[in-house]
């Protein structure tokens, strides 16, 4: 699974932009499909699997897009002014480096950064330097999209990587769609698009699939680094099963189903209530009559940074607790 | 029913956290059963009661929706036997310390509802900066009084608080208690279908208990665009004036319930409702609402390709409090209001239902 | 082809004269009504009030789309009658409340004049005049005697149109400038595409109207047609204006990503391919910010390729917004044009 998880995090998407990821999952599920589609917003549908007699019309949902940049002035010496697609988290970005959908690459700096300085510059203060000298020889224009430059990092048993949000969910679906052997249900894995500006690809897609259940993977935070918030999460337990997020009440009939069947097979997992933040499933959740949604997550250090960590442990177990899910009826 | 009284307290005795509404739903059920011809399920846990009208088929429907979560606390961890929580829908903190309250576990080691209390720890627990004003949500705890031991083998990430202040009657024939919001609508909806029984009319009435309007008008948009009613009736509670509340966003406690108009609601619903409410000389107040109303009617008015959507007040003190209060009379009112509007929809009224 | 001349302008000021607050927009929507009878197929009025016409274009296999320009416009609801003709208010929509004191405005159906006071200088202190004016604090005087005016109306400023100049001065350029030019654009559409026209209600308050509009429509793309902010004056210690958001003069504006939508990128492509092929002048919207009605519109159903075009104006949501003539023709000149240039091909492949 590591060449998978190095291949999908270094490639370039942010949301919107999605076309380059959905390449290379296109090329990894696209043998594996029974039917295979790209919707109006770009979403990457893939069908697998007959609905039998016990069996119902489930939607799987990991993002495609990561949180980015976008070009918004190029002023007289050729310094380029941004704004963040998705949730940028300032203080991850000084120092940083970025490269543009066009192959131009830069740094992140911002005004007050003299030598000394020890607070933390406004929201408006960040530019990206190309190395232009120039308006005119600056390779980047408005609109443009940038996304973090980061390589993948194998310590082994932790892994490191810009977005793991939601790369690890999509090598995590693609993974359970390699190991499924069978499945009463139809399968519709969906690789979202612009879910970080507000769940949107999973809203429509969901609308298209009209599906019976849905399950999202995404990351989420954990509670054991230095003086954390205090969260009952941590590398290495196992996927976490969602029982709460800020946007969405997980469907009590499908996190009995997740715990019930993880504690069947000895598939180590942890509850989640994740205070601040939400995923696809609350997009699913809330389509035409509406649709039991829950979320199996893969807790994640440092999210919406460069470096995000997760445990390869927690995502292999995240696989494991997924095709038993899928491959036997469900239990309510 | 024309006395609630029993029914709502017997309600809202009930937990039924948004997405946890089956204890508050059984009761709504069993009441709902006699005075509904189907009972069904949406997705999302709403209860749906249809009562067939008389017209010929295919007839126009009213849907009238009341939610019936309420609000609460949720387990995020566990320390040393205390248990952190988290709001589950939206609870001013300042209210919390020294609340009855009920754990709802989850674990193992049995499933019996635990009685706490919420705990307000003291200043030299906190930090410097944190010791002098109200101590925030992610600072109190919920002691029960078990063990670290007993509260580990019983209670799970996850589990349920709600609050457990009883019900109290107070003078001028009100009723004090949590929940109120939204039961109290819930138990006028129940008034209508109660007063339908002995009336005539021809189009097809769905009752709606609402699953999680607190955390996002769920179950209402999952069940506007099943039913798919020609027109929707939303009841909610209401802020009535009282200590602290007393400007132009508040109404009189037992003066009727309120009409509301503005951008959420249909202007011509809007206006028959308050000629009947005249004719009828049943007491109402108007309520002004510019643009959002902060009910299940921001759902209702735009599922699929737009429903006209009306909604009623109950006026109600000391909202999302362990002791919110409401008058029974203002329960009535609505409940009446709804019925005879329901029972003067004709086959033409649509053609009325247009804009100027 | 659709041109701005006298008449268009006659009729914009019409529209820019009227009181149609978000949730109230009957006097904007009998005069599109009245405009448009005649030269749709299909026109009906739906549940929330938005006007929905359908013009069927004729010839080979055509795209459904959706066109929306909306009718309400930022203003008050009057809450409280504290007797003397006074009046509490609250604002529907962003309005900044420092654009209030000393303002006049009009009230309702029959335009009633009213005006926002504000405490004369002579009664305040130098710490008093440090804060804001709180809208709490503020009311509208209709005069002491007795007028028709209730709780429940809507309220507007009372700004009458001008031209000056190379200038339209008025208030609610958001978004009437979009009702005249998708007024245009029904009585011109062309044959090359079916013509779904919304003239939305309640964008002010969460594009409320267009996320209906696009649910019953559900067209093959979507384009907002409205007004966007230009922030163009100059910066306070003359350095360069990088927060522009667009700029009078340059054109129609044309959307890469607002708050709400991430505009399709072929849509943008089609646009700025049409407005270097017929030298019609354009800008990029700087990104980020705001939103329009293709918000609602891209996430109907199973999604919408969207995108919006926006005329430049100063001093949005206030009493007095500035816009230019030649923006607004070149942008109706824009869509126009795209439109006529429209093939199914545009969207035959992936988002990209």
């Amino acid at each position: 699974m590591k060449p998978l998880i190095k291949k999908l995090t270094e490639t370039f998407s942010p949301s919107g932009y999605e076309s380059a990821i959905r390449d290379v999952i296109r090329l990894e599920v696209e043998p594996l499909a029974d039917e295979i589609r790209t919707d109006a917003l770009g979403n990457l549908l893939v069908r697998k699997g007959e609905k039998g007699k016990n069996g119902r019309r489930i939607m799987l949902a990991a993002h495609m897009d990561e949180i980015g940049l976008i070009a918004t002035h190029i002023d007289a010496n050729g310094f380029v002014r941004f704004t963040g697609i998705g949730g940028i988290r300032p203080h991850t970005l000084v120092g940083g480096r970025v490269h543009f959908a066009n192959g131009a690459q830069g740094v992140v700096a911002s005004e007050s950064a003299d030598f000394l300085a020890t607070k933390m510059p406004a929201s408006s203060e960040y530019f990206i330097d190309v190395g232009a000298t120039s308006l005119k020889d600056c390779p980047v224009k408005v609109g443009d999209v940038a996304a973090f430059t980061r390589p993948f990092l194998d310590l082994g048993g932790r892994l490191v990587a810009k977005s793991m949000d939601d790369r690890i969910g999509c090598v995590v679906l693609i993974e359970t769609l390699r190991s499924l052997k069978s499945t009463p249900h139809e399968l519709v894995f969906a690789f979202t698009t612009q879910e970080e500006v507000g769940t949107r690809g999973a809203g429509t897609s969901a609308f298209g699939i009209d599906p019976e259940i849905g399950l999202a993977v995404d990351v989420t935070l954990t509670g054991d680094t230095p003086k954390s918030k205090p969260m009952a999460v941590s590398l290495g337990q196992g996927p976490a099963i969602k029982v709460k997020d800020t946007g969405m009440l997980a469907d009590p009939r499908v996190v009995a189903w997740m715990c019930s069947t993880a504690e069947k097979r000895g598939i180590p997992y942890q509850r989640e209530v994740l205070d601040g933040g939400s995923t696809d499933a609350r997009a699913i959740q809330m389509t035409r009559s509406g649709v039991p949604a829950g979320c199996i997550s893969i807790p994640c250090r440092y999210v919406h940074s460069p470096s995000e960590m997760v445990d390869y442990q927690d995502v292999q177990n995240a696989v494991k607790l997924m095709v038993a899910l899928l491959s036997a009826p469900v239990n309510w | 029913m024309t006395d609630p009284l029993a029914f709502l307290k017997d309600l809202i005795s009930a937990p039924g956290l948004s997405g946890y509404e089956d204890p508050a739903s059984k009761i709504i059920e069993e009441k709902w059963r006699p005075l509904v011809h189907e009972i069904s399920r949406g997705k999302l846990g709403s209860l749906h009661g249809l009562r067939h009208g008389t017209g010929p088929a295919p007839r126009p429907s009213v849907m009238v929706a009341t939610h019936m979560d309420a609000i609460g606390l949720m387990v995020t961890g566990i320390t040393e036997g205390f248990l952190r929580v988290t709001q589950v829908g939206g609870i001013d903190p300042r209210v919390l310390p020294g609340t009855p309250v009920m754990v709802h576990p989850t674990g193992a080691g049995g499933n019996s509802p635990i009685p706490g209390t919420v705990a307000q720890p003291s200043a030299a627990l906190l930090p410097e900066d944190e010791r002098d004003g109200p101590v925030g949500l992610n600072r109190l705890l919920v002691d029960t009084g078990l063990l670290p031991r007993q509260v580990a083998e019983r209670v799970r990430v996850g589990d349920l608080v709600s609050f457990a202040q009883p019900p109290v009657e107070l003078t001028g024939e009100t009723l004090s208690g949590h929940s109120l919001d939204n039961r109290a609508s819930v138990a006028a909806l129940t008034i209508c279908l109660e007063q339908l029984q002995s009336k005539i009319h021809t189009w097809d009435v769905w009752a709606v208990a609402t699953s999680q309007e607190e955390v996002g008008l769920l179950g209402a948009i999952g069940s506007t665009f099943e039913i798919h009613p020609t027109i929707a009736i939303v009841v909610d509670v209401t802020w009535a004036k009282g200590p602290g509340t007393s400007d132009w966003k508040a109404f009189p406690l037992g003066k009727g319930p309120t009409i509301a108009m503005g951008a959420n609601m249909h202007p011509v619903l809007y206006t028959r409702i308050k000629e009947l409410a005249d004719q009828l000389e049943i007491p109402y107040t108007l309520e002004y609402s510019p643009s959002y109303s902060g009910t299940d009617a921001g759902a209702t008015q735009v599922a699929a390709e737009g429903i006209p959507t009306l909604v009623l007040g109950i006026p109600l003190r000391y909202m999302h409090t362990p002791v919110e209060l409401v008058a029974i009379k203002d329960i009535q009112r609505a409940g009446r209001l709804l019925a005879e509007f329901i029972a003067g929809l004709g086959p033409d009224f649509m053609e009325k239902i247009v804009w100027d | 082809m659709p041109t701005i001349g006298t008449q268009q302008i006659k009729l914009l000021e019409r529209l820019c004269n009227a009181v149609a607050v978000s949730g109230d927009e009957g006097e904007v929507r009998r005069i599109v009504l009245d405009e448009i009878k005649g030269h749709a197929g299909e026109i009906r009025v739906d549940a929330l009030g938005n006007v929905l016409a359908i013009k069927q274009g004729s010839g080979r296999k055509r795209l459904r789309v959706m066109l929306s320009a909306h009718m309400d416009e930022v203003g008050f609801m009057l809450v409280t009658d504290e007797g003397e003709g006074l009046f509490r208010f609250e604002s529907i929509g962003g309005i900044d409340v420092r654009q209030l004191p000393g303002k006049a405005v009009l009230i309702g159906k029959e335009h009633v004049p009213g005006v926002i006071g504000a405490r004369p200088i002579h009664l305040t202190s130098a710490e008093e005049r440090k804060q804001k004016v709180s809208l709490e604090a503020m009311r509208i005087d209709t005069g002491p005697g007795n007028s028709k005016v209730k709780p429940g109306d809507r309220a507007t400023f009372a700004t009458r149109f001008q031209r000056n100049g190379p200038s339209l001065m008025a208030k609610a350029l958001d978004d009437r400038l979009g009702v005249v030019t998708l007024i245009e654009l029904v009585k011109h559409a062309p044959p090359e595409i079916d013509l779904l026209a919304a003239f939305t209600v309640q964008e002010e308050i969460g594009t409320r109207g267009a996320k209906v509009a696009a649910y019953a429509f559900h067209p093959d793309l979507g384009i907002a047609v409205d007004a966007t902010p230009a922030y163009d004056l100059p910066m306070w210690d003359g350095a360069e204006n990088s927060s522009y958001n667009t700029r009078v003069g340059l054109g129609p504006a044309i959307y890469v990503a607002d708050n709400l939508t991430l505009s399709d990128p072929r849509l943008v492509r089609w646009l700025t391919e049409t407005g270097d092929a017929l030298k019609i002048p354009y800008q990029f919207r700087q990104p980020g910010g705001g939103g329009t009605d293709a918000g609602a519109i891209h996430r109907a159903q199973a999604g919408v390729p969207s995108v919006s075009v926006s005329v430049p104006h100063r001093y949005s949501h206030t009493a007095i917004s500035i816009a230019r003539l030649e923006d607004w023709k070149n942008s109706v000149a824009l869509l126009q044009s795209a439109l006529a240039r429209l093939t199914p091909e545009l969207l035959a492949g992936e988002r990209a």
